[in-house]
Formats: structure tokens, C-alpha cells, sequence
């Protein structure tokens, strides 16, 4: 068994993050240039991450699988970046944003860690500023605010419906600067595809040149996986197709333990599958809850257009059900209430797995120019797709697998089971509990890469100073590239007759099925055997073109194909596990009387870390949640 | 709508160095409700399955804003509706029976990789000659200290809104970069931020610009005209301004 060491530093909540930083071993200017630094991923964290040990002065190589940095999948986030500046004047401060993430995490987050974050959101923010990010401003000149779900104050920065794209060219750009300054180098259009570790120690990783086919070795000193979440597991999800979890889980495979794999975040507010050869769900920002409104007809099968729907004959299910919040109820709530009108019967558009999102009202009350300021994008991009005019019509909006709360482990200091070993950004689970409030999560991705990391790296570091280069030819490099080589082998044999896709769209069935937004023991059971019969079908019928010395898509997406079908079981292990419901981990079994998740603190309070054991079940270790600082509660947005 | 049949002649090249070619293909069952990519997925999901080669393509977000995808189509980049990236373009947008025309940007300075696929890594060599404000981690001060113009602001998002995608270049008959670069020189020209070192980085860019082998703009306006996230012109007049004055 592993041991889970969290290392929270000891002190009151609001001074631990100094002490840490007080205590901290640095790493003398003159030896940082010979410490080797690999990161994967090149978004908010990982480029963060990068160009903030460039400027230190670390040696540091980046790989991401696009063509280039900026393409990274935070620049898809929409809606905002939360800080807690108190702009304007609501009431809002560090520990305020601290307890909303606590309770929309439904108190399963790690204190320490979600102040921590809580507390730099702020220099976040100048940092994106002084690096010419173009936040939204009010006529004054300072920075305008929205709000988001789940919350009661105005504390997100956003850049229209483009903040992810804006705060990812800042990150690019500051990742250039240090490339240019030859701390930096880039490998883009690299898939990783193993984790090296050498007596006990992360020292590198395998890489497949996806242009060339070869496999390469790149070792360092430690290695940070800033490689995003696993949503794709879905099939259909809001992210981008080559998403994928493959690092993590070889991460996973050489000893790292993965935490909470079954929280994953289906998003609210996203456009309906349209087509059965859809390949992703296109997300509409959560922002837009701010001014449109939800709805579904009163009455069973009224099929008459929105706007001919009297107001009498709506349904404004959320402000019905929730009055405190609305509309700005937190993501898993507001999904789950769609999913449970749409099963009821309700739901609108062709297949009637859809909910209005409705801005008549919002139109009326500010002018269609207001709106076109806040969400012009967004409504175009729907326009786009739907044939569809927001405008004049109702939004239709279903809910879509979106952000994974899971990932892998890490202690305080972000670092993973296996030593040198770090995980930033989405990728690791620490900071969102059981649900991730909106906009928070470029502020934890930035909040990692560019303040946290930095500080807690050199503690490991500094203990590195003596080691030289690592070679690639030991015996480790070796035996990792071997497994590489054949598992490639392997996938290119077997000849069968399905591509990979086709398992991919048939695993994001059963998975959003049976491990989506409700979950029950009968349901995660049967998934369970239904992953483990397509995961035999997958080893004997695969069909992949082509070779290995050559770019082959095919080839990318069957390996990433294969490590999601092994991801999706210990989902489904996690989730048969926790038998209580919290934020968006819903079990059945476990409700209140009207429907809302019922948390068992005596029995959940803990992170479940779990272990890699060969063809064996995992080990399931446990890291006991303290509250120390905040009682828990009932989460309640009515 | 039913489902429609169209013949595609799709640019297939083996990678760099090999002689590229058109192949046709006929394909049937494509629904109006695909984007152009998922089109291109169908087509893919029946070549690998009668033991064919695939057509190679670059994609990711598929949600207009990665960057990633970007094909000539019937003449056009990212096809002939203005103002979408290729996987934003709706089969909609088709006819049943239309043989549709697919090719890869061709620039001297993005050399085909294999089939639609390029190398747009110049763009990347642009951006890192000058495109960022030299600020340090730590050493940013209180954002509400720098007060930025809120039209300001607005035309500085305007221009940075790019998404790199090249169909700017593909568009040009020069194969020009003009639009590409002087987004980002707009974006900071336009903020305090980037006034400090506003001289060092136009000329820089301007100068990796011309080793990266783009052409020159002669302001046809092609560019503006096929950008999928309208970029505006005016941005190459602002360009060649801050060129000017940083001499």
C-alpha cells in the first residue's frame, strides 16, 4: 500500500500557504539551469508552469499533441476567471470564495488547498492583465465583473465568451517569451506515452512524434502532467475529440494513485446532439444563466414553438425549485433538474432531450445590444450550429459531460504517489471537491502553473542539485520503450473490423448511461461488465490502418481508445464505492425526500486514492477530510 | 432534410517530400445536420473499413476556436460561408449530388505534412520573435492600477480574438501574414501594457515575418474577407503605423 501524505503545513487556514512558502528550500540561481524540468500540456497550468520556470531559470522541454501551444483546450473555457478582488463592493473576499468551492464542492475538497487558491486568484488576474489579456472594463476604465453559478457575489473576470482563449494567448505568449529566451523548448505534436521512473523517482517520459511515428525518450529531473481531464471518456462531451487521459492513466500505471475518478462534471447548458454522427457537444457558457432563463412547457407533449407559449403554460423549473439561487444554481443541480424534466416527459426540440434557455426577458428589460455585448459570440456559435436565432427564439440547451473533478492524487505541494512526480491544473483532483463552481477552473489552472508550483518544485528540487543529467539509456528507458513499441505492435495486429472510434462511441454510451448524471448499484454493476466485454471485443477486433512509422490518426486515437476503456472501469469502481450522493456524484440510493443529493459524512468524508495492482483490483486508499475551518452542512440552494 | 450524396476530390500526399495528388471519392448518407469534419469522419469510418487509406486532417475543438482545423473548400478556406472555421461549416451548407473540392492551405511557408495537414509552425516563430509583454511572475502590479479606454479594451479583443488557424495566408496570393501579425501587434499597440516595448516587438515580429517566407500584403483584402473570426484590415494599416514609428 501506498501512504497518502497530504503534508498540509500546520497553522491557522489563512497563514499556511506562508509558512509553507517561509519554510520552503530554494534552489541556487547558478544550479537551476541544470535541473531538467518535463511538462505535458501546454494550457493555463502547463504553459503557466512553463514560462513561470523558465524565468527562474530551470531547464525546462514541453510536449503537447497539437501543432502548437496555443491550442490547448483552455482556450475553449468560456465564461470567466473567479478572483476574489471585491470590485464591486458585494461583500466578496478570499474566504468567502474559499467557502463557496468548499460547499459547490459539496465539502469534499481539501481545505488548505482550496484557500490556497482562493487566495491567489487575485494575483492571477494582474498577472493576466499585465500581460495584455483584454478583461472586459467599465467605462472608467477597471476591470468588469460577472456572476456565475452557485454563488451570490460578482467576482468573474471574463473577456466576452472567450476568457479561456485570452488567458491561454497570455499564457502562450509568456511560454514564447521564454522560448525565445532559450529556457524553453517546445515539442509539440508529441503523444506521451509512458512515465520512466528509475528507483522510485519520475525521470522521464516516452514520446511518439506523431509526424514521424518515432518513439523518443526525453528524461529530467522531475515531471509535471499538465495534461487536462478525462471527459472524452464520454464519447460526446464538450471537450475537444483529441482530449484524452492517456498520460494520467500511464501516470496511474507506474504508481501514482488516482483520486475520485467517478466526480466528473456534466455541464448544464450545452447544444443537444443533433445528429447520430455527432462527434462532440458544443458547450454554451454558463454565463448566459445570468441573464437567460430556463424553462419547459407546463403541460406533457405541448409541441408548440417557445414564443407561442404563454407565460402561464412555462415551467421555470430552477426559479420554482430553487428560489435563492434561480438560474445560478450550481452545475450539477441545474443538470440534473433538466434530466429529470426531459425523463419526466417535458423536454422540447426533436428529441426532447432539450430545455429552453430563454432571453425574451433579458431583450425587453436591456436591449438586444446589451446582450449582443455580453454573449455575441455565443450567439452566433449557436446560430452556427443550430440554424437556430437566440435572439428571437429560446436557446435549446441539454446537459453534457464537461470537467472531471477526479485526477490524479496530490499532496499540498501538488505532487503525486510517485516523487518528481507533479500534477497541475485539471488534471489533478484537489481542488473542486465533488463539483467545480464555474471559473474556477482557469483560476486553479493558472493559480497552479504559474504561483504554486514554482514554490513547491524547488523543495524537491533543491534535494536534486547533486544529481547530474539523467541518462536515456538505462535500463528503465529501455524496458519503458519496449512496452511502448509493443503495445503499438500489438494495436496495429490485431486487424479486426472496428475502428477505434467506434469503440470510443460505444464505451461513451455505456459510460453516460450508467455513470453520467444519476448512478445506481444495478446500473454501475451491469456497466461494469458491459466495459469489461467490450474491452475483449476491443483486443480482438480493432481495426487500425496504416503503420507505425508514419502519421496515423488512427493509430493516436487506438491507444488513447485503449487507456479510456481501462479509465472507465475504476470510474465505475469509484462510483460503486461511494454509495453516498455529493455534488455530482449522484447515487439514487442516497437522496433527500425531494430529490436532492444526500451526503453520508460518517462514512464519505474521505478522497479515495486509488492504486495501480497489476490485473488485480485496485487498492483503494483513503484520505480522511478534515474540516477544521468550515462546519459541513447540508448543501442548500433552495 | 434527407440525406445527401456528394462526390469529394480530396488532396492526398503521402508527407513533404512525396508528389500530392486529387483522389475522388464518392460518399453517401451524409445528413445536413454534420459539420463539414464529421462529414469527413463518415468518410474515414468507410475507407478504413474496406481496408483503404484515410484522409489525414488536423482537428481538435471542433467548437471554432482551437485553431486547429483549416481546409480549402470549392476555392474558399474554411469554405464559402464567411465568418465559420471549417468544423463550425454545416452540411447545410451543400447540396445533394455537389462534388466539393478539398485542399490544404498552400503557402511556401506552411509545406504540406501529409494530405490536408501543414506545417504551421512559422506562426508559432512569429509569435515567439516578439509576441508577448515582458512581464515576470510576481511582478505584475494590481490590475484595477493600469485603467484601460473601455473602447480600447473592446478594439484590443477585437484583434485578439485570432485564432491562428492560417486561412488568412491561404487566402492571400502573396501568401502574405500581414493579418495574422498585425492582430497581435493591434492587441498590444492598443493597451498600455504593451506600449513599453511596442518598438522592439514590431520590428522583431515584421523581421521573423519575412526569414519565415511570407509574402507581402498588396491590400487585396482577401484576407479580412476569409478570416473565420473577421479580423478587420484595418489592423495592417495599424501594423504598418507602429512599423513606421519604431524606426
Amino acid at each position: 500500500m501506498i501512504t497518502l501524505n497530504a503534508k498540509i503545513p500546520e497553522g491557522p487556514l489563512e497563514e499556511k500557504w506562508t509558512r509553507y512558502k517561509s519554510g520552503s528550500k530554494l534552489v541556487n540561481p547558478a544550479n537551476k539551469k541544470k535541473l531538467d524540468i518535463i511538462i505535458i500540456g501546454t494550457g493555463l497550468s502547463g504553459a503557466g508552469a512553463a514560462a513561470s520556470l523558465g524565468e527562474l531559470g530551470y531547464s525546462v522541454k514541453v510536449f503537447c499533441y497539437q501543432d502548437s501551444p496555443r491550442r490547448a483546450h483552455s482556450v475553449a473555457a468560456q465564461g470567466g476567471i473567479n478572483a476574489a478582488k471585491n470590485y464591486k463592493n458585494d461583500g466578496d473576499n478570499t474566504y468567502r470564495l474559499f467557502y463557496d468551492m468548499i460547499k459547490g464542492g459539496d465539502f469534499r475538497a481539501r481545505e488548505a488547498n482550496v484557500y490556497r487558491i482562493a487566495d491567489i486568484s487575485n494575483q492571477v488576474i494582474d498577472h493576466y492583465t499585465a500581460l495584455g489579456v483584454p478583461f472586459a472594463r467599465e467605462y472608467g476604465g477597471t476591470l468588469e465583473t460577472r456572476s456565475f453559478g452557485g454563488v451570490q457575489v460578482s467576482r468573474t473576470f471574463y473577456a466576452k465568451g472567450q476568457t479561456g482563449q485570452q488567458c491561454l494567448l497570455g499564457a502562450y505568449s509568456s511560454l514564447n517569451r521564454q522560448i525565445k529566451a532559450g529556457t524553453v523548448t517546445m515539442y509539440p505534436r508529441r503523444d506521451m506515452l509512458d512515465l520512466v521512473v528509475i528507483d522510485g523517482k519520475a525521470r522521464g517520459i516516452i514520446v511518439r512524434n506523431l509526424i514521424t511515428g518515432e518513439i523518443e525518450r526525453h528524461s529530467a529531473h522531475a515531471v509535471v502532467l499538465a495534461t487536462g481531464g478525462y471527459g472524452t471518456v464520454y464519447y460526446l462531451s464538450t471537450l475537444a475529440v483529441n482530449s484524452n487521459a492517456s498520460a494520467a492513466w500511464k501516470a496511474y500505471k507506474k504508481g501514482a494513485a488516482f483520486a475520485n475518478p467517478s466526480f466528473v462534471q456534466i455541464h448544464p447548458t450545452s447544444i443537444p446532439q443533433l445528429n447520430e454522427f455527432q462527434s462532440k457537444l458544443t458547450l454554451m457558457s454558463e454565463s448566459l444563466r445570468n441573464d437567460g432563463r430556463i424553462w419547459v412547457p407546463k403541460n406533457k407533449g405541448d409541441n408548440r414553438p417557445g414564443n407561442d407559449i404563454p407565460e402561464e403554460d412555462r415551467d421555470y423549473y430552477l426559479e420554482r425549485r430553487y428560489p435563492t439561487f434561480g438560474n445560478l444554481v450550481p452545475r450539477d443541480v441545474a443538470s440534473r433538474a433538466a434530466k429529470e424534466r426531459c425523463d419526466a416527459g417535458y423536454g422540447v426540440g426533436k428529441t426532447g432531450l432539450a430545455v429552453n434557455l430563454d432571453f425574451r426577458d433579458a431583450i425587453k428589460k436591456q436591449g438586444k445590444k446589451a446582450i449582443e455585448n455580453k454573449y455575441g459570440n455565443l450567439f452566433e456559435m449557436y446560430r452556427a450550429i443550430t440554424g437556430m436565432n437566440p435572439y428571437e427564439e429560446p436557446m435549446q440547451i441539454y446537459p453534457a459531460g464537461h470537467y472531471t473533478m477526479g485526477g490524479l492524487w496530490v499532496d499540498y505541494e501538488l505532487m503525486t504517489t510517485v516523487p518528481g512526480l507533479y500534477a497541475i491544473g485539471e488534471a489533478n483532483f484537489s481542488d473542486h471537491g465533488a463539483n467545480r463552481l464555474g471559473a474556477s477552473s482557469l483560476m486553479q489552472a493558472a493559480g497552479d502553473g504559474y504561483f504554486i508550483l514554482p514554490v513547491t518544485i524547488s523543495g524537491y528540487l533543491s534535494g536534486e542539485i547533486r544529481t547530474s543529467r539523467i541518462s536515456t539509456t538505462s535500463p528503465e528507458f529501455e524496458e519503458a520503450e519496449k512496452g511502448v513499441r509493443e503495445r503499438i505492435d500489438k494495436l496495429l495486429s490485431i486487424r479486426g473490423k472496428q475502428t477505434a472510434s467506434t469503440f470510443h462511441k460505444r464505451l461513451g454510451k455505456i459510460m453516460w448511461d450508467y455513470c453520467g448524471m444519476r448512478r445506481n448499484e444495478e446500473g454501475l454493476k451491469k456497466a461494469l461488465n458491459l466495459v469489461e466485454e467490450l474491452k475483449k471485443e476491443f483486443w480482438s477486433d480493432l481495426l487500425v490502418p496504416g503503420e507505425a512509422s508514419d502519421l496515423n490518426q488512427q493509430l493516436e486515437k487506438a491507444g488513447r481508445v485503449a487507456d479510456f476503456i481501462e479509465l472507465a472501469k475504476l470510474m465505475i469502481t469509484d462510483a460503486l464505492n461511494r454509495k453516498e450522493s455529493c455534488g455530482a456524484h449522484f447515487r439514487e440510493e442516497s437522496q433527500t425526500d425531494d430529490g436532492e443529493a444526500k451526503r453520508i459524512d460518517a462514512e464519505y468524508s474521505y478522497v479515495a486514492a486509488w492504486e495501480y495492482n497489476g490485473d488485480n483490483e485496485p487498492v483503494l486508499n483513503k484520505e480522511p477530510l478534515k474540516f477544521e475551518f468550515v462546519e459541513l452542512k447540508e448543501r442548500s440552494y433552495k | 432534410m434527407p440525406d445527401m450524396k456528394l462526390r469529394l476530390k480530396i488532396w492526398k500526399q503521402k508527407n513533404a517530400k512525396a508528389k500530392g495528388a486529387f483522389a475522388s471519392y464518392d460518399l453517401d448518407g451524409v445528413s445536413p445536420d454534420m459539420s463539414f469534419l464529421e462529414m469527413l469522419d463518415l468518410l474515414n469510418k468507410n475507407l478504413v473499413e474496406a481496408g483503404k487509406e484515410p484522409v489525414a486532417f488536423d482537428h481538435d475543438c471542433r467548437e471554432g476556436i482551437c485553431g486547429s482545423c483549416g481546409m480549402f473548400i470549392n476555392g474558399y478556406p474554411h469554405g464559402p460561408v464567411p465568418g465559420l472555421t471549417t468544423c463550425h461549416l454545416s452540411m447545410r451548407y451543400f447540396r445533394d449530388g455537389e462534388t466539393i473540392v478539398i485542399e490544404p492551405w498552400r503557402a511556401k511557408s506552411f509545406p504540406v505534412i501529409k494530405d490536408l495537414i501543414v506545417d504551421r509552425s512559422a506562426f508559432d516563430r512569429i509569435q515567439v520573435a516578439g509576441g508577448f509583454i515582458s512581464v515576470t511572475v510576481g511582478a505584475a502590479s494590481e490590475a484595477n492600477s493600469i485603467l484601460v479606454r473601455k473602447k480600447n479594451s473592446d478594439d484590443a479583443f477585437d484583434s485578439a480574438i485570432c485564432i491562428g488557424c492560417g486561412a488568412c495566408v491561404a487566402a492571400c496570393k502573396n501568401a502574405s501574414a500581414m493579418l495574422f501579425v498585425s492582430a497581435k501587434i493591434s492587441q498590444f499597440a492598443l493597451l498600455p501594457q504593451g506600449k513599453t516595448e511596442a518598438k522592439e516587438r514590431v520590428r522583431a515580429m515584421i523581421a521573423e515575418m519575412g526569414m519565415q517566407g511570407f509574402g507581402n500584403c498588396s491590400n487585396t483584402g482577401a484576407c479580412e474577407a476569409q478570416c473565420p473570426k473577421q479580423i478587420k484590415l484595418f489592423n495592417i494599416a495599424r501594423l504598418n503605423r507602429e512599423y513606421y514609428k519604431a524606426f
